[in-house]
């Protein structure tokens, strides 16, 4: 109990902080707004962009977000120095977490007021299926977030490690196009990455004649969330690498 | 002995092959300041951080207010307070709500404006940490470490980069916790600072500790010695026994160390009178913990057995 206090404490500090950074504020925040525009605005496919962007809007918040902002946290030493002190480590990192889930509920509710006032996207036909899948979506992406902080060697190196990992598969996950006319290859590909699962559950559980609800969807992120958790706890790191 | 802040016995530390810490006893008093000193690559920082719970040890003994830092115990952590060398700080935070942040870790924070005061930040009470000076920066990272009002307060180098009013403001900030009944364990490669600071000084060299005393006293064989030293023109008559003996002749430079100091400049200075030699450059110095030092971690020409 005392330690889900420190970590809403921990939570409201990052909070304080992370807007009045501009940088972390424009890059996490602002960029998956402006693709919200920019591809609706372009394309016709609305029922295909606002959800997609929605689910990209996520992971940005918990998946890039927590890893590029806890790998720069423990090479700057931040980590240590928690570590020092008598704060439950896991109190601190449920906080970033917290903070994370938190901006990803602002944009998701931000894009799917948009896609109801100006892209004639109706809200998610199926509540339930919708939290679910933002439930789901979000504890997988921020454990991953955790976990992938172990494979960047320095803070230099993360914006570049973590959108190596994330863009390429963005374009194959029903993220920025749809895949229904990607290569079997490509596909294949995808499916095994949580992205795409992510973003179809997310597209079904807006308009199930979009995308056809697959309860497996949720199944395979709770997986990769799981095993998210388990590196994570086997290779996270508190001191800087240099 | 309840009073004993620090006690570590035959601590060692490697890494695969690399012996770090070969065997280091230690004894910190509680309420003194203690300062271990050592050249960059000594096991300084190594040490240190086993200390402080960071790092595991090899072998040894290690107890720090009676809890072995080791089992990483967060009642151990509630009672220290660690300043690192090299940790950041969220920094677009000001430093009154860091330094409160830290405070709601601690069981018995100490009171903020207290802590702001401890460190003279008072003007930058409000201000960013990003807008903040580097010596601004470094005394927040003491205040920090007090926020949880530790009874030890573990200084990794506190006033590396500082110029020189900034070092002496830190120097009146480290007295002024000496003046609180904390124990401060200060790592530091400035002599003058462990010299005016500190209560004793451990000197540590190759993963062992090579000498240990109070700055004033410390005790190395010839290093506590007064040095003597003149110049002596070519063709003066031979110096007196007692001085001949100890003489290292250099040239015309003549330099003796001795713990005798009295009686030897008399005989010398008797001798130069009968004898009309006129000894240029006569000094008499007492050995700073400085010359101590750099004797103590002079590179051998053979390797350590």
């Amino acid at each position: 109990m005392r330690s889900l206090l420190m970590a809403f404490r921990e939570f409201r500090y990052e909070n304080k902080a992370f807007w009045r950074n501009p940088a972390a504020a424009f890059f996490t925040f602002v960029f998956p707004l402006m693709f919200l525009v920019i591809f609706n605005g372009l394309f016709e496919e609305t029922q295909f962009f606002v959800p997609a962007i929605g689910a990209f809007a996520v992971i940005t918040a918990c998946f890039t977000n927590v890893a590029m902002g806890v790998t720069i946290s423990r090479d700057q030493g931040i980590l240590k120095r928690v570590r020092g002190t008598p704060l439950p480590p896991v109190a601190y990192l449920v906080g970033r977490v917290l903070h994370a889930v938190f901006v990803a509920l602002i944009l998701i509710t931000i894009v799917t007021l948009a896609g109801a006032l100006f892209y004639n996207v109706d809200p998610p036909s199926n509540p339930g299926r919708f939290l679910a899948t933002l439930a789901a979506g979000a504890a997988a992406f921020c454990a991953l977030g955790l976990a992938f902080t172990a494979l960047i060697p320095n803070e230099e190196a993360a914006p570049a490690v973590v959108n190596a990992a994330v863009l390429p598969l963005a374009f194959v996950s029903d993220i920025f196009i749809p895949s229904d006319h990607a290569p079997e290859w490509m596909q294949t590909i995808a499916d095994v990455f949580p992205i795409k699962h992510f973003a179809q559950a997310m597209l079904a559980s807006f308009d199930p004649t979009f995308r056809a609800w697959s309860p497996n969807d949720l199944l395979v992120l709770g997986v990769w969330g799981i095993a998210g958790l388990v590196l994570g706890i086997r290779f996270f790191s508190w001191e800087p690498r240099h | 002995m309840p009073d004993l802040a620090i006690d570590v016995r035959a601590l060692t530390k490697s890494y695969g092959d690399v012996h770090a810490v070969k065997g280091i006893d230690l004894q910190v008093d509680a309420g003194e300041v203690f300062s271990l000193l050592g050249p960059n690559g000594a096991g300084k920082t190594t040490t240190v951080e086993i200390l402080e719970g960071h790092r595991k040890r090899t072998g040894g003994e290690v107890s720090v207010l009676g809890h072995d830092p080791g089992k990483g115990d967060r009642s151990l952590k509630a009672r220290i307070g660690i300043v690192l060398q090299e940790t950041g700080v969220e920094r677009f935070l000001t430093v009154a709500e860091v330094i409160d942040r830290f405070r709601g870790y601690y069981p018995n924070p100490r009171p903020l404006d207290e802590i702001i005061e401890v460190v003279g930040l008072q003007e930058k009470r409000d201000a960013r940490v990003r807008k903040l000076s580097g010596g601004q920066q470094r005394r927040l990272d003491v205040a920090i470490g007090l926020a949880g009002d530790p009874e030890l307060l573990f200084l990794d180098e506190p006033t590396t980069g500082f110029d020189p009013s900034a070092r002496r403001n830190a120097w009146e900030m480290i007295r002024n916790l000496k003046q609180l009944g904390k124990t401060v364990f200060l790592t530091t490669h400035y002599m003058d600072e462990a010299q005016n600071l500190a209560d004793r000084v451990a000197i540590i060299v190759g993963g062992r500790i090579v000498a240990q005393g109070p700055p004033g006293s410390l005790v190395g064989p010839d290093a506590a010695k007064t040095a003597i030293r003149f110049r002596l023109p070519q063709g003066s008559p031979t110096l007196p026994g007692a001085a001949a003996s100890a003489a290292a002749i250099t040239g015309e430079q003549v330099l003796i160390h001795t713990a005798d100091p009295v009686t030897l400049l008399h005989a010398i200075t008797g001798w130069a009178l009968d004898n009309e030699v006129a000894l240029g450059e006569l000094s008499v110095n007492q050995p700073s913990l400085e010359e101590v030092y750099l004797e103590l971690t002079r590179p051998k020409e053979e390797a350590d057995p």
